[in-house]
């Protein structure tokens, strides 16, 4: 995998998948339909200012509530290349490796960056830098297993070779 | 070394004798589960598998629940897309009328029972844990996979041990033990693990008590919440699983990453205060805090039990003139033994509205949405920044008994204050 480097946008601790993508909005699969409301009940101006390529950071309990995938596909559709969060709730943290959206967990990086720092996620060495403060943080390489999926681009496509018998 | 009951059925559904915690397993699935708003997502991403027909179309279950009856034309041309791949595929499907909240139906219709591995596309699938099955959330794209191959993959979760003796004060039920349980693990004080309820006060439990606290597992992180089956979960099953089951028990040895011990004895009625499920008060500590709204219902308390705890505190009272009582019995067969056991005419005397079974307000999605400002109670099992509708609005979570005295009240309310 490819580093990653964007300017951050930060949130605090249990942000919820009712804040990511309220329900009043589920009424809809389209990731670009989806993305015109991300956050917007936590930051009502993050639709407008978020760019492609930025990086939102985040305390603990990243993604917790509902299962909806539509949380990491409104992320996704935002154009956002990753999520860095002290601790995932665990069906964000598989909607988002099935879906192909980079998600890490760093422990501390949320409290020491401030919005509009510039991150570098390096995902095969394990290593986050906050370049405007110059402060590393260690992230856990993913499993082999979900390197698998990750390249692949997602659960749907590694599971489609594995029924053609290509993994 | 000794395995919990949650390792025990992942190692069988795994084809292994023996897991541990922390390992990747890929396990087969007995039920795969989704709703109006999860199943349009992976029946689209199933499409993209290039699959045609699912896995085995009598353990493919379909509920739309959520924003039904139809709330808009967007989630009519959702439930259409679900109903006509139900068709399709001659899966498990249950139509307005003949349906009710997932979580509810489910095991009422007998397709969860003891030792299942079931995943669905909603958090709260955490519910059959009540009947000794592992049961877990997944997203829209998981469950295509699972619909396509009957298999899903899973780490194996470490267990933490919670223990309830002691006996229940009157008017506590499952939704105050697992709201006090979750105020002291807090929202992530579980994540990725499971949680086993045992002790003398979870024996005690109704069955429907036990599908509450099964429900909230979720709400403190946690991957599933598991109870020891008992004549109770025999009793409950009987005439209603026809697949074979089978039983498990967490080994005497069984390793447990955490024990926690509680007397269910001191635990008053509990309500948990915006935003977190894990803010909750005792109710002799909530102080004066007027509502505008009562909602009664939802996966986590819209059944029988339920509705008669409710009726029992509104019988011969009136809702406060400036709050609306909604009550949503939780399927159908719960609506139409309400009406016979004279309930309905209870709630309707009272001044609620009663609605058929839905979804609705719990995730704010129709049926009593609040508006900027306003404070529900609610039976659900979220009171997150705009769970039911304007971000400023706040919902305060309590169980029947509290809700109930707090529609009498016009504010929240112990039950003990309105008889
Ligand atoms: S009642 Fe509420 S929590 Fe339960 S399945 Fe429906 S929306 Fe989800």
């Amino acid at each position: 995998m490819q580093p990653i480097r964007g300017r951050c946008h930060k949130f605090g601790d249990d942000i919820d998948t009712d804040v990511i993508i309220p329900a009043r909005y589920l009424n809809t699969t389209d990731p670009q339909e989806l993305a015109k409301h991300c956050m917007e009940d936590a930051d009502p101006a993050f639709p407008a200012k978020v760019k492609p390529g930025d990086i939102i950071i985040a305390g603990k309990n990243f993604g917790c509530g509902s299962s909806r995938e539509h949380a990491p596909l409104a992320i996704k559709g935002a154009g956002v290349a990753a999520v860095v969060a002290s601790s995932f709730a665990r069906i964000f943290y598989r909607n988002a490796i099935n879906i192909g959206l980079p998600i890490f967990e760093a422990p501390g990086l949320a409290e020491a960056s401030e919005p509009g720092d510039e991150i570098v996620i390096y995902p095969e060495e394990g290593v986050i830098t906050n370049l405007t403060r110059n402060l590393t943080f260690r992230t856990a390489p993913f499993p082999p297993f979900m390197q698998g999926i990750m390249a692949a681009g997602g659960l749907i496509p590694y599971v489609a070779k594995k029924l053609k018998g290509e993994v | 070394m000794g395995m919990t009951v949650t390792e025990k059925i992942l190692a069988f559904h795994a084809g292994l004798k023996e897991v541990e915690p922390g390992q990747l397993i890929n396990a087969r699935i007995d039920l795969a589960l989704a709703n109006d708003i999860t199943a349009p997502l992976a029946i689209k991403e199933f499409r993209r598998l290039g699959v045609t027909k699912v896995f085995d179309p009598q353990r493919v279950v379909l509920v739309p629940d959520h924003f039904t009856p139809n709330k808009d034309i967007k989630s009519a041309e959702q439930a259409k897309l679900v109903r006509e791949f139900a068709r399709e595929q001659g899966v498990i499907y249950y139509e307005i009328g003949r349906m009710g909240i997932e979580h509810c139906l489910l095991p009422e219709e007998g397709l969860v029972g003891p030792g299942d591995l079931i995943v669905g596309a909603d958090s709260h699938t955490c519910t059959y844990g009540a009947l000794g099955a592992f049961a877990t959330g997944v997203g829209s794209t998981d469950l295509a996979c699972a619909m396509a191959t009957g298999e899903c993959w899973f780490k194996v979760p470490e267990t933490i041990l919670l223990r309830y003796y002691g006996k229940l004060r009157p008017w506590v039920g499952g939704k105050d033990l697992i709201l006090y349980t979750i105020g002291d693990l807090g929202v992530d004080g579980a994540l990725y693990k499971a949680l086993e309820f045992t002790g003398e006060a979870i024996a005690e439990l109704s069955m429907d008590g036990r599908f509450t606290m099964a429900n909230m597992a979720v709400e403190a992180g946690a991957k599933n919440g598991i109870f020891p089956v008992d004549e109770k979960t025999l009793e409950y099953i009987r005439g209603r699983v026809k697949r074979p089951y089978q039983v498990y028990t967490s080994d005497a040895d069984a390793r447990y990453s955490e024990i926690r011990e509680y007397d269910a004895s001191r635990i008053e009625p509990q309500v948990a205060f915006p935003h977190l499920p894990e803010n909750t008060r005792n109710i002799s500590e909530v102080g004066d805090i007027k509502i505008d709204q009562v909602v009664i219902g939802s996966c986590t308390n819209g059944r029988m039990e339920d509705l008669r705890v409710a009726a029992k505190i509104l019988r011969g009272k009136k809702v406060h003139p400036e709050v609306r009582l909604i009550i949503i019995p939780g399927t159908q067969k719960i609506y139409a033994q309400a009406l016979e056991e004279g309930l309905i005419s209870v709630f309707i005397e009272a001044g609620a509205a009663v609605s058929t079974p839905t979804c609705g307000p719990c995730l704010g999605g129709h049926m009593g949405i609040l508006a900027r400002g306003e404070r529900a109670v609610a039976t659900t099992n979220r009171n997150f920044v705009g769970r039911m509708g304007h971000p400023e609005s706040e919902v305060y979570l309590a169980g029947p008994a509290v809700a109930a005295a707090s529609a009498i009240k016009g504010r929240i309310a112990a039950p003990e204050e309105v008889l």
